[in-house]
């Protein structure tokens, strides 16, 4: 076994000894700490209720952050300009690849710079809307409001937002929305928010704020009398088990995508940290809620490793469409206008070709049902540009979406410019994750998740350029609020990473690690992930049903068995050993998987990305079921039993309940 | 360019890789067989194929590095037959096709080469040094909070968009990998042309080319020589233009020092 690195946390320190860190481990009770007082009041008067934790006290506390996206990032800066003393941990080499830097469309705010009717009121319906009414509202309006200080904010780091010609920030549409409220940087807003954040955050470690760990992996959250008091990482390039202790952990590690094998995530993108802080008695919030994006490039082999998304944006001018004929394989330019069904903008003519994620996505997979897709696999749907070509010219298109295009035409070897794009959709993002109350933070005390690995703001459905959104609402303008009010809430007892809890958290790491290379069986690790991928597109992907939701349990247990019994996972431990790395992840999905299958089972209604066939209106929508699964879900993990549910009700006080409608 | 869908078969590869298993291994080239790879397939994609099989056949696969690809996150990059990203322009390794090579073709593969990319294994190298040089000055200092709002400072659209030309950079390191004096000019001249360009960047303007110049020397980078070679492999197309910017920009800080 290698040896342990450890690094102590400061002693003890604290304000007024209120003491709810002492003693044994609280309930766990699901109390969201929604303020009280009318929803637009309720985040100002809160910031004014929480407590303080005065500046020269700051630099006493430890604050853990792992993973540096988008939420890391923020969180670690801004927590650092603040004075706490903070460790950023990443599994990358640096913290600029997080994958947070791949989204391409935009960010949305509640600017109202297109004086076309946009307010904080109207993005926050939106929102819960197109979440189809399944996120909290509180925490969706304090969204709303922080957003307009994010592009402010962004805008002074340098981001180069796209700008009209008076010199002012432009705007564009976005799915789900009728106001142009989304700002974007070309196509690479995911890249140009990240490195705004990622130069803040090393502004700070070059101040000696921030200790910066990279090609670190978290494995494991410790707890030291019921709070999460450190976390058990590995060091990638020598293989070392490493013991951290601090006075919160912060959690922003992503979303789960990749459990479907394929997805438009990066191909490190995992569950492993929420998921053993799950196993650590943190509670898992409505895991399948999966969003399946539209706009993806089609798979074309076997071999393929990932999938390439083409910015949702691309709807603001392309319009989608199939043959009307089932079985016509002509190729599209000689398919003349009349035999062509564009069914996006005849289902929803209001909306039209930006209806929302989950409703294109599954319109798209009903014409490829019927037999009326495109290209040879017939799983596919045309994207046109030809009449905006038409109509703005080629200079304009190729201005607005020209990286695009020109990433397209990479991959496919096919001109936008000459043929329909083709597309379908794919697993892209997961708006469930770590439960967490209105400060962020989870069932564990002191352990707190941000952005995608939270399950807070998106309800069922998450909202194009709402996800950057999200993420640095929660980094640079939530956790800096909600973890001073933590922080100071008590005496924080001092802990040492010799003690029991973090030795035996990472003597069980190590034997997981050594466990997984001593199979030595016959399949690879990537074929696993494969299969686990197929079960969970095939049974818990667009539509799901009760049968198939039922005969897949077993069949991911199997495979987790299959991966215990006959992995191979080369090389070794102690050094850097990627295969290792991936089959950690791929033994965590293999768990992960059952409790997304599980949740979808449970819930019996349709709603946002959650499709059940057995629950819908005679058009083919969602139905949803206010009566009995207005709730959020939260599994809690019972060892090797079934998993506890307990329920958050949701209280909708400012929106109406009805069925979501884009017609 | 590219041939079109489907007018190509399977093709059989000769690889030859840079092995090494660490820092201290002296490392050597190896020869693998890429058999049956279809043109639709990425660079990256062949190579999970090989790592598979050397797994199927009970070796240790190739380290490589990546992550999103799609050419985005600066991961992946591998020397491809003598050049940073292989034979594509503007495309990093991970979006570079097989459709690129042809049947029977040898490909040299091997890591990044240059005095402060030490490898850690195989093609994977250690690219620290970028993020220091970043930390010593490759931002705006305003903290959380600080902000005016977004409209408050107009900014012509050309020079927002010269800014995100530059801004655009994704850190690969290739542009290093290429110059045959390991030089960080082209990485370094893309952040400080990105924040000079802008209002915003202002007020930090000459104290920020100096230290980010210093660090670039302290990382043992080598020196400029105007080679070109960093604009031809940059998978984002970053201009020497923004070198030029760059000494200019030291010139007048150093001008501006000495008052």
């Amino acid at each position: 076994m290698s040896e342990t690195i450890t690094r102590e946390a400061p002693a003890e320190i604290g304000t007024n000894g209120n003491g709810h860190h002492n003693g044994s481990a609280p309930p766990r009770v699901l109390d969201s700490k929604i303020p009280s007082g009318p929803v637009a009041d309720k985040w100002e008067k809160h910031k004014f209720d929480m407590k303080l934790v005065n500046p020269a006290n700051k630099r006493k506390f430890t604050i853990i952050v792992v993973g540096t996206g988008l939420a890391g990032a923020s969180a670690a800066a801004t927590l650092a300009e603040l004075g706490y003393n903070v460790q950023a941990f990443t599994y990358h080499d640096s913290p600029r690849r997080a994958h947070s830097i791949a989204a391409q469309g935009g960010i949305n705010a509640a600017k109202n710079y297109q004086n076309d009717g946009d307010s904080i009121y109207r993005l926050f319906y939106d929102t819960v809307k197109g979440g189809d009414f399944r996120a909290r509202e509180a925490n969706v309006y304090r969204l709303a409001q922080t957003s307009v200080n994010i592009i402010d904010q962004c805008v002074a780091q340098g981001v180069p937002f796209a700008r009209e010609y008076g010199g002012y920030l432009d705007n564009r549409s976005f799915g789900g929305a009728q106001v142009s409220r989304t700002f974007y940087a070309r196509g690479q807003t995911g890249q140009q928010l990240l490195l705004g954040a990622y130069q803040a955050l090393m502004r700070q470690v070059q101040r000696g704020a921030v200790n910066l760990f990279t090609r670190r992996e978290m494995l494991d959250t410790v707890i030291v009398d019921g709070v999460a008091r450190g976390i058990t990482v590995r060091n990638l390039v020598t293989g070392e088990i490493e013991s951290h202790a601090a006075d919160a952990v912060l959690l922003c590690t992503g979303g789960y995508s990749n459990v479907y094998y394929l997805s438009t995530n990066a191909k490190a993108c995992n569950v492993t940290a929420p998921w053993r802080a799950y196993k650590k008695g943190a509670f898992f919030a409505n895991p399948c809620y999966t969003q399946i994006h539209p706009t993806c490039i089609p798979v074309s082999g076997d071999y393929q490793s990932k999938l390439t998304l083409m910015s949702e944006s691309l709807r603001n001018d392309g319009r989608v469409w199939v043959p009307k004929a089932v079985g016509d394989k002509r190729s599209p330019e000689t398919i003349p206008e009349d035999e062509r069904d564009y069914f996006l903008e005849r289902r929803y003519p209001s909306y039209g070709n930006l209806a929302p994620r989950d409703i294109s996505s599954r319109a798209a997979k009903q014409v490829c049902d019927e037999g009326r897709g495109a290209g040879e696999t017939g799983l596919s749907v045309y994207l046109d540009f030809a009449d905006s070509i038409k109509r703005l010219g080629l200079e304009t298109v190729q201005a607005r979406y020209g990286n695009l295009f020109h990433m397209y035409h990479h991959i496919t070897a096919e001109d936008p410019y000459k043929q329909p794009m083709r597309i379908y959709p794919a697993v892209h993002y997961t708006m469930g994750g770590l439960w967490v109350d209105y400060n962020l933070m989870t069932t564990v005390p002191g352990l707190f998740a941000l952005g995608e690995c939270n399950f807070s703001d998106h309800g069922a459905n998450r909202l194009g350029a709402s996800a950057l959104m999200q993420g640095l609402a929660d980094g640079y303008f939530v956790i800096p609020y909600t973890i001073g009010n933590y922080l100071a809430g008590g005496a924080m007892p001092k802990v040492s990473t010799s003690q029991d809890e973090f030795k035996l958290s990472a003597h069980e790491t190590q034997a997981h690690i050594n466990k997984m290379l001593s199979v030595k069986g016959k399949r690879t690790v990537a074929e696993i992930h494969r299969d686990l991928g197929h079960l969970m597109w095939d049974y818990v992907g667009m539509a799901r049903n009760r049968e198939g939701l039922t005969s897949v349990l077993p069949k991911i247990q199997g495979l987790r068995e299959e991966f215990w019994n006959d992995v191979r996972v080369p090389g070794e431990a102690n050094n850097l050993n990627q295969n290792l790395e991936l089959a950690g992840r791929v033994a965590d999905f293999l768990e992960f998987g059952e409790l997304l299958a599980v949740d979808a089972l449970h819930r019996e209604e349709s709603c946002g990305g959650h499709f059940r066939e057995e629950y819908q209106t005679e058009e083919g929508e969602a139905q949803r079921d206010d009566e009995n699964f207005s709730y959020v879900a939260a599994w809690e993990y019972n060892g090797e039993q079934a998993p506890n549910l307990h329920k958050e009700p949701l209280e909708f006080e400012e929106v109406h309940l009805a069925q979501r409608s884009y017609k | 360019m590219s041939a079109s869908n489907g007018t190509k078969k399977n093709m059989n590869l000769k690889l030859l890789v840079w092995r090494q298993s660490g820092g201290k291994d002296k490392g050597k080239m190896t020869t693998y067989q890429a058999n049956d790879i279809s043109p639709d397939m990425s660079f990256l994609e062949m190579l999970d194929v090989v790592n598979e099989n050397i797994i199927r056949d009970g070796g240790e696969p190739i380290a490589f590095e990546h992550d999103c690809r799609e050419g985005i996150c600066g991961s992946c990059g591998v020397m491809i037959n003598g050049v940073a990203h292989g034979p594509d322009e503007g495309t990093a390794a991970c979006q570079l096709h097989m459709r690129s090579f042809n049947d029977g073709d040898e490909i040299v593969i091997e890591p990044w080469r240059a005095r402060a990319f030490p490898v850690i294994r195989d093609l994977v190298v250690d690219r620290s040094a970028l993020d220091r040089i970043i930390a010593a000055g490759g931002y705006i200092s305003v903290n959380t909070g600080n902000a005016p709002d977004g409209n408050a400072i107009p900014i012509p659209k050309e020079m927002s968009n010269d800014a995100m030309d530059s801004a655009a950079c994704i850190g690969c390191g290739a542009c290093i990998a290429q110059c045959k004096n390991a030089s960080a000019a082209l990485f370094t001249s893309a952040k400080i042309a990105h924040l000079a360009l802008l209002p915003q960047g202002d007020p930090e303007r000459g104290e920020r080319v100096i230290r980010m110049v210093a660090q670039m020397d302290a990382e043992k980078f080598g020196s400029c020589s105007n080679e070109g070679e960093c604009e031809a492999v940059c998978p984002k197309e970053i201009q020497m233009t923004n070198i030029s910017l760059m000494n200019r920009e030291y010139e007048r800080a150093i001008l501006a020092n000495k008052k």
